[in-house]
């Protein structure tokens, strides 16, 4: 088991240390001269003379991203050059809207999908079975985003029960901040929750067609125990995989969704940024997003040794 | 009363009968043989048994057990006979547990659910089970993973689930089909045993006349849905009063005509090998192969697998080698570096003269025309995608020069006519064909090019014994007449003697014992080939003893 | 041993596929979607680059069924544009992805050893780049433009078609008629294009509808947030985003080009849950 561990980790670190490599390439070096893109045509020479020193761009371009790596390692972001304030503050104060907001969202999905997919598997072939999947099926091919607007039409246009947008901060307290996040958490959530409930669903299927499965039966196991005993804990390996994959769907999905709710999130951030062509802040965000999605996914690796006996071995 | 009585069982499955009329008897203590070929309702009967049909099948007739109307049972009924008196051993040890269970806990399960004993309790009785069944916790501990034991060993543990509560049945289908020939023998003895200690009525499913007429005091023939004739399995096997039943007992002891009297034991020699040919055709020398096994960690140096280990033969043209052997003994990988699909990690292969070894791809053209391959599952063997022709006349591209699309065509038609075919059977898809087809049209690939070898890998293992009888005629035919020389893998023994002049016994990557198949297989020598053949199933063996 | 059920020839999957409901359904969904988005080349009921200032923001009616937008519009008219949009950026996106991916996996399947671990490294790199961020970082250094949704959503393809590709050929290699095409002298590049690619074909078209749905979400969600195509192009997520402001006034500007996502998006994977069954009829109903 320490041996796929290791391995998982080493990969982790090396698609991590790949990925910075692209990040930086893309933002640092294609752009030729990215103090005068930040600026645009029209800056003096002065002014971006006076930029590229501050960004270190008359150093070669290795030693730059080792400060660069070197500095994201000590949590010095380097400063925003639009907001004039440390990047790791600004990032600081953002995260702790998206964050939250991903999570929630996770969770919700999660928790919807697996008895959903369940049930339906349960039901194989009748008619909840027919009911909750063409729910999904339409639910996969909704876009978030407009999921959110009918929400917000619905529940704070029309019935006034939640705010439309904006984001009262923590320090308003925590009802009314959660308040604000559930609507945002919903709209992500559900069209999740949907694909997950179609992945759980034919996987339970699957693994009901398994010999093992008709072995519980001929011990004389009902139908139902063998379901949530036997099946579901061999049926969530597929599962945790697409919630893996789905971890980056989500976060570019939450994203979007803070632009729908004008929620002061890593999203609203980066457009900002991107907007205003502050690189700076940009380059650090992508990359804060990116080592996430990553280190992710090497926890879903993990979780598998703890689902899959056949796995510790290793 | 019996034990378990069923009467005009029926079973339809859509507008199909699957079961048409089975009559079926077992008495407790009793051992019940089922016998018959694939598709012909065996292990439906036992499913019925279960009410463990697939969704969408409708059973009708009677099943009693005990006297208790089964067909007739509640779902909540059944489960409690199931796994209480009635136990169930599947096929496939590989897959029939659960990956992510232990083993104690899947043994455990069942007692707990029908006694309502304890966890502790249950445990005691899940060890005392296993125990029985030869895994001892000593060596085999409740907390074993199924992925950590063998195939056999799993198959003790399915026998310990079906058999933790003393049921006063038990059905096992096919139990040892997938276990090679020792492994089948200690699974029989075992459910033999258990049988007799608690007077446990057994239901034996199975193909093999020779397992079940070992094992049975009553056997019963089935055939397309019905069950053909019960009885005393000597008496059934030797008046064979059925047709069926006759055409069944001959096919399993066939052997192919003309080679029946050629073994070199009653002194005639085919032709071939007499016209003194020089050299070998095949030469082996101290081949050794090694697989890369998995690493410990990141930085230990990967063990690595010993498959083959200093092997060494010949084979003359126009002769057949029988390479015999349990499962994981080294057989396939030998078939694969003799046709150069792989490189052995030392010693020398010659073929026709000509060193194999270390050749390039290229240069191993010309010997690839002289030596084809054949197959065990005729499905798996031809790419469902092409037609016939384009998957027989593959080998052809082997040819130099290659020839035209005309040549090509006459080819192809002359090869499907060899081995019983029609020409117009080019144009049709691998999958129009039953699996004898199948396994005709591998050989007309196979010999398409006129090769002096070909290697069959367990080529009659997966068909009935009615349709294997045909296929070994058409390879005694074809060695006949066009004088190729075989390489047969197999690991039944009547296959091999029935179609092999000399005998390879291999045991754990090495030749254990060599010579001429008749003189091997009746009077072994070495441990590995005594044990082999004390282990295979022989039906001949089987009825003289019965009849004493 | 077990006999996996292989389709047998095109023909036959075709006809197990039109028996399945949802495949037709789908069929008949998405070909309406195509037709309409080719209809837009020729014709529309108004022009969509015309701004008719005194018909803006009308109802739904017979002049106009689908009612106009802010600049007076013609709502429908917008959406005809707008599924050319969507079809064409999702459409070059899976073909980005196929084209690079598809060989990408063959090779890992074929080779094994360090050049399968490059592979796999490379698919686990980009699948750390959601479309979205490429698509930001790209438009950071570029600019907004129509293209930069291709690009992402088409890179962010080629991890997912080269591991389809690789799963489907290392579930052939083993099987027995590659080793008598081996036996054939058949090298590695023809066993490839003359067993494993007809093999894994009908796996990757159904693989390429899901992309295909996928992407028509992708695109939207980024001309939602302005990444995407630019006006006065008309595009389905752009119109949301400009009907989020009037959605007290005029909720149908919201709802209409939003449905066309969903119905695009719908159909699609009909098809693709249709055809993959019809692929697998063992797998048949247990999506």
């Amino acid at each position: 088991m320490t041996a796929y561990l290791l391995n998982r980790l080493i990969t982790g670190l090396a698609t991590l240390l790949v990925a910075s490599l692209v990040v930086f390439a893309v933002l640092e070096v294609l752009p030729g001269d990215p103090a005068r893109l930040m600026l645009g045509m029209n800056a003096t020479p002065d002014a971006v003379e006076a930029l590229r020193e501050q960004m270190g761009l008359n150093q070669p371009v290795p030693l730059r991203y080792l400060d660069w790596i070197g500095g994201m390692l000590s949590l010095d972001l380097g400063k925003s050059y639009t907001y004039s304030v440390p990047v790791l503050d600004l990032v600081k104060e953002r995260v702790a809207v998206s964050l939250p907001l991903a999570v929630i969202a996770l969770v919700l999905s999660v928790a919807i999908a697996i008895p959903v997919g369940a049930f339906a598997a349960q039901r194989r072939g009748r008619a909840g079975d027919t009911l909750s999947m063409g729910a999904a099926q339409i639910g996969v091919a909704v876009p978030n985003f407009w999921f959110a607007l009918i929400l917000i039409y619905i529940f704070a246009v029309w019935l006034r029960l939640v705010p439309a947008g904006g984001f009262p901060g923590w320090s308003a307290g925590v009802w009314p901040a959660l308040k604000a996040l559930i609507l945002p958490a919903i709209a992500l959530a559900l069209p999740q929750a949907a694909i997950l409930a179609r992945v759980t669903r034919s996987s339970l299927v699957e693994v009901l067609g398994e010999d093992f499965i008709r072995t519980a039966r001929a011990k004389g196991l009902p139908f139902d125990r063998v379901l949530w005993r036997h099946a579901l804990r061999n049926a969530l390996i597929p599962v945790v995989t697409i919630v893996g994959l789905q971890f980056s769907f989500l976060l570019a999905g939450t994203i979007i969704i803070e632009n729908v709710f004008y929620l002061p999130g890593l999203g609203r951030l980066i457009f900002q940024a991107i907007t205003q062509r502050d690189l700076i802040v940009v380059e650090s965000v992508v990359m804060l997003l990116v080592a996430s999605v990553i280190v992710v996914n090497l926890l879903v690796d993990l979780s598998y040794a703890v689902v899959d006996p056949r796995l510790r071995a290793r | 009363m019996s034990l378990l009585s069923i009467n005009g069982l029926r079973v339809s499955i859509g507008a199909a009968d699957i079961l048409k009329k089975v009559d079926l008897t077992v008495e407790p203590g009793e051992v019940v043989g089922l016998v018959g070929e694939s598709g012909s309702g065996k292990s439906m009967t036992a499913l019925s048994i279960m009410r463990l049909l697939p969704h969408g099948a409708r059973a009708s007739g009677s099943v009693l057990f005990e006297g208790k109307e089964l067909l007739a049972a509640s779902e909540t009924e059944m489960c409690r006979l199931r796994g209480d008196d009635i136990g169930m051993v599947f096929q496939e040890p590989m897959t029939a547990l659960n990956p992510v269970k232990t083993i104690g806990e899947q043994v455990a399960e069942g007692v707990r659910w029908h006694t309502g004993a304890g966890r502790s309790e249950a445990e005691d009785r899940a060890r005392k089970m296993l125990d029985r069944v030869g895994l001892p916790a000593a060596r085999f501990p409740l907390s074993r993973y199924p992925h950590q034991l063998s195939g056999g060993q799993r198959q003790r543990v399915v026998i310990a689930i079906a058999c933790a509560l003393k049921p006063k049945l038990l059905i096992a289908d096919e139990p040892t089909t997938a276990l090679d020939v020792v492994l089948q023998a200690q699974i029989l003895d075992l459910l033999r045993e258990l049988s007799a200690e608690n007077r446990m009525g057994l239901l034996l499913i199975s193909h093999d006349l020779a397992v079940v007429t070992e094992m049975s005091t009553r056997i019963a023939v089935m055939h397309s849905g019905e069950v053909l004739e019960t009885g005393e399995p000597a008496r059934v096997l030797s008046e064979q009063r059925h047709p069926y039943t006759r055409q069944l007992a001959l096919a399993s002891v066939y052997v192919p005509e003309g080679r029946r009297l050629s073994s070199p034991l009653e002194g005639e020699v085919p032709p071939e090998a007499a016209e003194g040919v020089a050299s070998a055709l095949l030469s082996v020398e101290n081949l050794t192969h090694d697989y890369p096994g998995q690493r410990a960690s990141l930085f230990s140096k990967a063990s690595s697998f010993r498959a083959l280990d200093d092997v060494s033969f010949n084979l003359e043209a126009g002769r057949s080698l029988g390479l015999v052997g349990r499962s994981g003994c080294g057989k396939s990988t030998l078939a694969r570096l003799v046709l150069a699909l792989d490189t052995p990690t030392s010693g020398t292969i010659r073929f026709m003269g000509e060193t194999v070894t270390g050749r390039k791809e290229a240069e191993l053209r010309p010997l690839r025309r002289n030596m084809q391959i054949v197959f065990q599952d005729p499905y798996g063997s031809f790419d469902p995608r092409h037609r016939v022709e384009r998957l027989v006349s593959e080998p052809l591209a082997l040819l130099d020069p290659v020839p035209s699309h005309e040549k090509r065509r006459e080819l192809v038609a002359e090869a499907l006519h060899q081995v019983g075919m029609k020409p117009d059977d080019m144009r049709k898809y691998p999958h129009e064909f039953s699996g004898g087809q199948r396994q005709r049209l591998s050989i007309a690939r196979a010999i398409i090019t006129r090769p002096k070898l070909v290697v069959a890998d367990e080529a009659v293992s997966s068909l009935d014994v009615s349709i294997r009888a045909q296929i070994l005629d058409l390879f005694a035919d074809l060695n006949r007449r066009l004088g190729i020389a075989y390489l047969f893998i197999t690991h039944d023994l009547t296959v091999a003697r029935a179609i092999t002049d000399e005998v390879l016994v291999m045991h754990e990557g090495r030749i254990a014992e060599q010579g001429p198949t008749a003189a091997v297989l009746d009077n072994p020598q070495s441990q590995a080939a005594r044990e082999l053949v004390a282990a295979a199933p022989d039906l001949r063996k089987a009825i003289a003893r019965r009849l004493q | 041993m077990t006999h996996t059920a292989t389709p047998h020839g095109f023909a036959d999957f075709l006809a197990r596929a039109f028996a399945s409901r949802s495949f037709v359904l789908g069929l008949v969904i998405t070909a309406a979607i195509a037709l309409m988005a080719l209809v837009s080349f020729f014709w529309t009921p108004y022009d969509v680059t015309k701004l008719v200032v005194q018909n803006r923001m009308l109802p739904p009616s017979w002049v106009h069924p689908l009612g106009t937008d802010q600049f007076g519009r013609d709502v429908l008219s917008m959406i005809m544009v707008g599924a050319r949009n969507s079809i064409a950026v999702a459409l070059v996106a899976v073909g980005i992805g196929m084209g690079v991916g598809v060989p990408l996996g063959c090779l890992a399947a074929a080779r094994g050893g360090w050049q399968d671990e490059a592979v796999m490294r490379f698919n686990d790199v980009v699948f750390a780049f959601p479309a979205l961020l490429s698509a930001i970082m790209i438009t950071a250094v570029f600019g907004p433009g129509a293209v930069n949704a291709i690009i992402a959503i088409g890179i962010f393809n080629i991890p997912v078609f080269a591991r389809v590709a690789r799963a489907g050929a290392l579930a052939i290699w083993p099987r027995e008629f590659i080793l008598a095409a081996r036996a054939a002298g058949k090298g590695k590049a023809s066993i490839t294009i003359e067993h494993i690619l007809p093999n894994i074909a009908t796996m990757l078209l159904v693989q390429g509808t899901i992309q295909f749905a996928l992407g028509i979400l992708a695109e939207a969600g980024l001309s939602y947030v302005g990444l995407g195509a630019q006006p006065p192009m008309p595009s389905w997520g752009r119109m949301l985003f400009d009907a989020q402001t009037r959605m007290m006034v005029m909720p149908t500007l919201a709802i209409f080009p939003g449905l066309a996502i969903v119905i695009t998006v719908l159909g699609l994977n009909l098809l693709g849950d249709g055809a993959s069954d019809a692929l697998d009829p063992k797998l048949a109903g247990r999506r």
